[in-house]
């Protein structure tokens, strides 16, 4: 049998050591302004990332999600415990809890929702300025859980809802991953889902002269 | 939000109006709502605080945020299905919600439970009272600036985590405590990882003492702050580490022991003074305590092998390898999953010692599978009531500081 | 807990005192409970806290329904130095639940008596502050009562969505 050796050619790399060296050059020239034209773009194309402003801007905010304290029930000693450092929220960026909702862009609503508390986190929800996520952790606020009574609302009654994580309380890593999934579907489009169909925007409440 | 608007005591209630004579009328007084949502109450709890500048002079608790109707849906379920509905109550303690319970039922039934399902339940218990206080711990250290205590508490809270994972499958909420003993046992290699954290959790206990025990801040901030008599607190009903803070020495489980926790050897903190520090104090001994009891009872149970659960086939589950080969088995399995087992008529309180105070059960069976009455007598309902008594006079820093060392646990209060 | 003769000392010390004050007494599993008529409560604790029944370790509702008088209250009696307990129950009726307060002998009996008024409906004569504790302050109904519907949301499945409820058709 017989070997060939073949070098596979990557887009991109130079094929030949002296490649290397012309790309050298090249790039010397395009700091000094010296490449013109066609040789410019095309270096520009296989270098510089290029990216709409959208997607960057999503990135940014995917990345910097500000959750609130808002720990109602057992959910919220499992919320805590992914600030703690074995599920640890700060690898991602997300362990600045703020406890004002005007500073805050995401609302974990980790426990039940009871009738006298609804309106408090629908105000409180309202308070939060866009672009803002909730995300129901647990049974109870996705759907009353366990307790079908006359003295809990499932938050997505008065509030509209980004991801839902299951468990009663979810695992921190779940909650983890319900994390990750919205700023997954931010960094694709917020916009797509509720928004688009109940055109929710404009629920900031905003006191005058505050 | 909260609204501040600057004026005199209103009428905040109707038995508010007495309190005017108790006040200069020139002073101005300010009245501030406090939570539900907040950071430095624990959970939901609302306080109305009327201030004189920064001196608390009344305080009104305000609850019900998360009132979740548990007695109403244990009502709804058979005794079986109700544990997990009554497990949520007090979310720290909820090994302590299910024995309640299920002690109150097993009076009721006059069941015996075997000396192996009592031993497994004390270690449960006690590991739970452990990470009870650990998370009461992190939260107030947290409270009272010191941030990193929190994350020391929740990494020892992982490990006790690991330890109920093991035995039931669960982080929280196991149901593992059952009507007739525990769901299951412990599998191999639980003893010697439980023994492991016992000895780990005494060395940690140390460096938290280290840490906080003549940490300047924390003595400023506790020491001889919010005291309360204990003729007070015992007219108030109060019981648990804040009673023991204050020299009562009475914990249910020397007083009256229940579970076989007169079979143990443990010591109960009894602080002196009756101050916020003294409260933390007793709260990190009874850790070391604790361990202690675990170890006693990995010791019991190296030699008890009488079962995990009762033999009574009328209320327990028989276990899964009979329902293949015996009739009974499979008949007893279908009525208990489908109906429930009946228990006699009649009335009974249950109080056991949980991390906050007397946890009493209060079942009332009319002969059905369903019970007909359950009551959480909820310690820190009980101990809120404290609260405005504690912190008359004081700035608000202290009626954080209080708050924490009260260690109310909103699940409970408003079940 | 006092057995079944102490208990029936202290019934008859307080029938001694006071004849139509102790209705009942009963002895379950171990544990006392003496059945008061609910004017006298307050005069029975006083009674039991000069016996050494010095700390109300719980005040709770039950609804007996369908067993008339409907509503009772019980008093969960704690006494320190001798570990006993014991328990005083009243009963009364839906129309007629007045029930005079405890709470200025026994301020534990507060925040308790608003719950029983929050959820049976019972109304203490002589509370400093009875509102609704748990419920929203403006809520209609008394929950616990076993004539109250446990509310909730029916669940709708699939195929109820899709052919209606009736899967007989």
């Amino acid at each position: 049998m017989e070997v060939i050796r073949q070098k596979v050619a990557v887009p991109g790399a130079p094929e030949r050591p002296e490649d290397f060296r012309i790309r050298q050059l090249r790039a010397r020239d395009m700091l000094r302004g010296d490449l013109e034209g066609p040789e410019l773009e095309q270096y520009v194309e296989e270098r510089v990332l290029t990216t709409t402003l959208d997607k960057a801007v999503r990135w940014a905010q995917s990345n910097a999600l500000f959750p609130l304290t808002f720990g109602l029930a057992c959910c919220a000693i499992e919320m805590m415990s992914i600030v703690g450092g074995r599920v640890d929220v700060a690898r991602f960026g997300f362990e600045a809890f703020r406890a004002s909702p005007r500073q805050a862009d995401m609302i974990i609503l980790s426990g039940r929702v009871s009738i006298k508390m609804a309106p408090i986190v629908r105000r409180i929800y309202d308070q939060m300025l866009e672009p803002k996520f909730a995300i129901a952790m647990g049974a109870c606020s996705s759907s009353m859980g366990i307790f079908n009574n006359y003295a809990i609302v499932p938050a997505d009654k008065f509030m509209p809802v980004d991801v839902h994580v299951p468990g009663c309380p979810p695992r921190p890593e779940a909650l983890m991953h319900g994390i990750l999934k919205l700023r997954k579907m931010i960094q694709a489009d917020p916009d797509l889902g509720w928004r688009a169909r109940y055109e929710a925007t404009g629920t900031e409440e905003i006191v005058d002269g505050a | 939000m909260s609204a501040t608007e600057e004026r005199t005591l209103d009428v905040v209630s109707p038995g508010a109006a007495d309190q005017l004579d108790r006040y200069e009328p020139e002073h101005e007084l300010l009245t501030i709502n406090f939570g539900p949502h907040h950071p430095a109450t624990h959970g939901v709890l609302r306080l109305m605080i009327t201030l004189e500048g920064e001196v608390v002079r009344d305080c009104k608790p305000i609850i019900g945020y998360v009132h979740t109707g548990i007695e109403k849906t244990a009502e709804d379920k058979s005794y079986w299905k109700a544990i997990p509905a009554v497990e949520r109550m007090d979310y720290l303690a909820y090994y302590f919600n299910a024995y309640a319970f299920c002690g109150a039922v097993e009076a009721l039934l006059d069941l015996e439970i075997p000396k192996r399902a009592q031993y497994l339940r004390v270690a449960h218990l006690e590991l739970n009272r452990i990470k009870s206080h650990l998370v009461w711990l992190g939260t107030s250290a947290l409270d009272l600036g010191a941030v990193s205590m929190f994350w020391y508490c929740f990494r020892e809270r992982e490990q006790v985590l690991d330890l109920f994972e093991m035995s039931s499958g669960q982080r929280m909420h196991t149901r593992y405590i059952q009507v007739g003993g525990v769901a299951e046992d412990i599998p191999p290699g639980w003893m010697e990882r439980c023994r492991a954290f016992t000895a780990l959790m005494r060395k940690r206990a140390d460096e938290y003492g280290a840490l906080l025990n003549r940490n300047e801040i924390v003595l400023q901030r506790l020491r001889n702050v919010c005291i309360v008599p204990k003729e007070r607190l015992l007219e108030l009903g109060v019981t648990g580490p804040l009673l023991r803070a204050a020299g009562v020495p009475w914990d249910l489980r020397k007083a009256h022991p229940y579970c076989s926790y007169d079979e143990f050897d443990f010591k109960i903190p009894v602080g002196t003074v009756g101050d916020n520090y003294d409260r933390y104090a007793v709260r990190l001994a009874e850790i070391y305590e604790s361990c202690s009891i675990i170890d006693q009872a990995l010791d019991g149970l190296e030699r008890l092998d009488d079962g995990h659960i009762a033999d009574d086939r009328k209320v327990v589950l028989p276990p899964r390898h009979e329902l293949a080969t015996s009739m009974e088995a499979l008949i007893h399995h279908f009525k208990l999953v489908t109906e429930g087992y009946r228990v006699p008529p009649g009335e009974v309180y249950f109080p056991i010692e949980s991390p906050r105070g007397e946890l009493g059960c209060f079942v009332r069976s009319d002969g059905s599978a369903k019970p007909a009455r359950v009551h959480m007598r909820d310690p820190s309902f009980v101990n809120l009531q404290a609260l405005p008594d504690m912190v008359q006079g004081t700035y608000i820093a202290d009626l954080i500081a209080t708050l924490a060392m009260l260690d109310p646990v909103l699940g409970g209060i408003d079940r | 807990m006092p057995d079944a003769t102490g208990l029936e000392l202290i019934a008859q010390e307080l029938r001694d005192a006071d004849d139509e004050a102790v209705l009942e007494t009963l002895h379950f599993r171990g544990r006392s409970t003496l059945i008061v008529e609910p004017e006298r409560i307050g005069w029975v604790l006083e009674r039991l806290r000069g016996k050494g029944f010095d700390f109300l370790a719980s005040v709770h509702g039950v609804d007996y329904y369908p067993e008339e008088p409907r509503l009772g209250v019980h008093y969960e009696l704690l006494d320190m130095e001798n570990v006993d307990r014991l328990t005083v129950k009243l009963r009364v009726h839906t129309d007629v639940a007045k029930v005079p307060s405890v709470t200025p002998q026994w301020p534990t009996a507060d925040h308790q008596e608003r719950e029983v008024y929050d959820m049976f409906g019972v109304v203490f004569e002589g509370h400093p502050d009875l509102r609704r504790i748990l419920m929203p302050e403006d809520y209609e109904g008394f929950p616990q009562r076993r004539d109250f519907p446990v509310g909730g949301e029916p669940v709708l499945f699939t195929y109820d969505d899709a052919h209606g409820t009736d899967y007989t058709q």
